[in-house]
């Protein structure tokens, strides 16, 4: 049904094509060059506009207008400026920091985040790492990015940013542990752990309304624990403005923060896509069952704009979420996890064992 | 074939960073002052070492972490496969979590998951 957006096809003619006119080893760098370029264009893009996407809605939620004056009344040119801006500060290097580990730690995090990015599903076909371990290639991934924020912490030699480094390193790692079941969850309705057969098998009904009950309440876990792994409000402690100026990143000027600042965004765009593959049916189209008509219509529109348009609504939902909840205190988040989502995530997974052995899911 | 794009990933990352850095630190000024290269606290001179001790609650969280972390590595092959192998698989797996919930059970008890 969806042979007509499938994209592999296409990507294997180019490969083909080019390795009739050069030599093989040749093709395949000018493909990873263009992959490498790709990449780096859709980090920048989607960073610009989910900064931009953050500041207005937070001027929604807090009755602002929001910016609006650089480039034409929408202030769409605030970002960019702000781009431009952050690129010409000084980096500053501190006296006593740890040269060598203070300079890792962006390299640390910035490859966290983009090993995940390139696993996400965009079109049927259309992702750059395609794997049969892929969600659990995600998992491990995304783990990296802990350790470049308490390495830049605790290499900044300052209070704040050990304080703030400890804090979100005791945070991620637990929230890890609930993302990890609720992922669990899934790879055990679906039986693979493969992120295109994961979407494949959503074709008739995403995970979401196969997986009744269960499957509802480990996409709230995940939504939980995703928005502690990004890092935000209102489980921002590890930079919560008020106490740690700006936490593990103090130390960092210029470009140097923009590395942590651009992988915090994105994290978020990760975390929400994650979400959308493994409850919300990736790029599968949303049908009803009996519509005939609303399901051909819906078959029209292209994976890509399914995949963007749903990750975008989950961004919007850990917005909304973000700019609405006040801070919790670190032993408030550490019960929360510990005590309530742990057990309800293991409760959930053997839920859901049984109901899949015993063959009571759609 | 996806280990070619694997190293490009990574590739792409390390490239990331390194062609943002030049392109501040070309355009970037540069000024020394002595001041510029004390940690930031509000203005307040440091006292003391900066590496501090903190709590020794975080390090429990840490050690209750790995224990829970492996356990979901342990499973996922079996998540694979559970609806192939049926009950049997089910009985084993059960056993195992069994195990660990009594180990965070045990935790519980013992007050490791109090923020004292």
């Amino acid at each position: 049904m969806f042979d007509y957006y499938n994209l592999e096809p296409v990507l294997m003619w180019i490969h083909s094509t080019m390795c009739g006119l050069m030599p093989e080893w040749l093709a395949f760098t000018i493909e990873g060059i263009a992959v490498g370029i790709f990449i780096m264009v859709m980090y920048a893009v989607l960073a610009i506009i989910l900064i931009y996407m953050e500041r207005k809605v937070c001027a929604a939620f807090q009755c602002r207008i929001g910016p609006d004056r650089v480039g034409g009344r929408g202030g769409l040119l605030q970002v960019p400026a702000d781009v431009i801006k952050i690129l010409t500060k000084e980096i500053i290097s501190l006296k006593n920091s740890d040269k060598f580990l203070y300079a890792l730690a962006p390299f640390l995090v910035i490859m966290a985040s983009i090993l995940t990015f390139s696993c996400l599903p965009w079109n049927k076909g259309g992702e750059i790492l395609h794997m049969n371990i892929g969600i659990f290639f995600v998992l491990a991934a995304s783990s990296i990015g802990v350790l470049g924020i308490l390495l830049a912490g605790w290499s900044s030699n300052s209070k704040y940013t050990l304080i703030g480094a400890v804090r979100s390193g005791a945070m991620i790692i637990s929230y890890e542990l609930s993302i990890g079941l609720s992922v669990l969850t899934m790879v055990i309705l679906c039986g693979t752990m493969d992120i295109q057969e994961i979407v494949a098998y959503q074709e008739n009904g995403w995970n979401i309304f196969k997986g009744h009950l269960p499957a509802l309440m480990a996409f709230v876990i995940y939504l939980i624990a995703g928005n502690a792994e990004a890092n935000r409000a209102p489980f921002d402690l590890a930079e919560a403005e008020q106490e740690l100026t700006a936490g593990y990143h103090t130390e960092y000027s210029g470009m140097h923060f923009g590395f942590f600042y651009l992988a915090e965004y994105l994290n978020l765009f990760i975390t929400a896509g994650i979400a959308v593959t493994l409850f919300l049916g990736g790029w599968m189209p949303l049908h009803i069952a009996g519509l005939e008509g609303f399901n051909t219509i819906m078959d029209y529109i292209p994976g890509v704009i399914w995949f963007v348009g749903k990750t975008f609504f989950v961004v919007f939902l850990l917005m909304w979420i973000r700019w609405t909840f006040p801070r919790l205190r670190i032993d408030q988040v550490l019960i929360l996890e510990w005590k309530y989502l742990m057990p309800l995530s293991l409760l959930v997974l053997v839920i859901m064992t049984v109901m899949k052995v015993f063959g009571l899911v759609f | 074939m996806y280990f070619i794009f694997l190293i490009v990933v990574i590739l792409t990352a390390i490239a990331l960073v390194v062609a943002a850095m030049t392109i501040a630190k070309l355009i970037a000024p540069r000024s020394f002052n002595p001041q510029k290269g004390e940690p930031y606290e509000c203005g307040i001179p440091t006292r003391g070492e900066s590496w501090v001790k903190f709590k020794a609650g975080y390090y429990l969280f840490a050690i209750l972490f790995l224990m829970f972390d492996i356990e979901t590595v342990f499973l996922f092959p079996w998540a694979v496969v559970v609806a192939q192998t049926g009950v049997y698989a089910l009985c084993g797996a059960a056993f195992f979590v069994g195990i660990l919930i009594l180990g965070l059970a045990y935790a519980w008890r013992k007050g490791a998951l109090e923020w004292k």
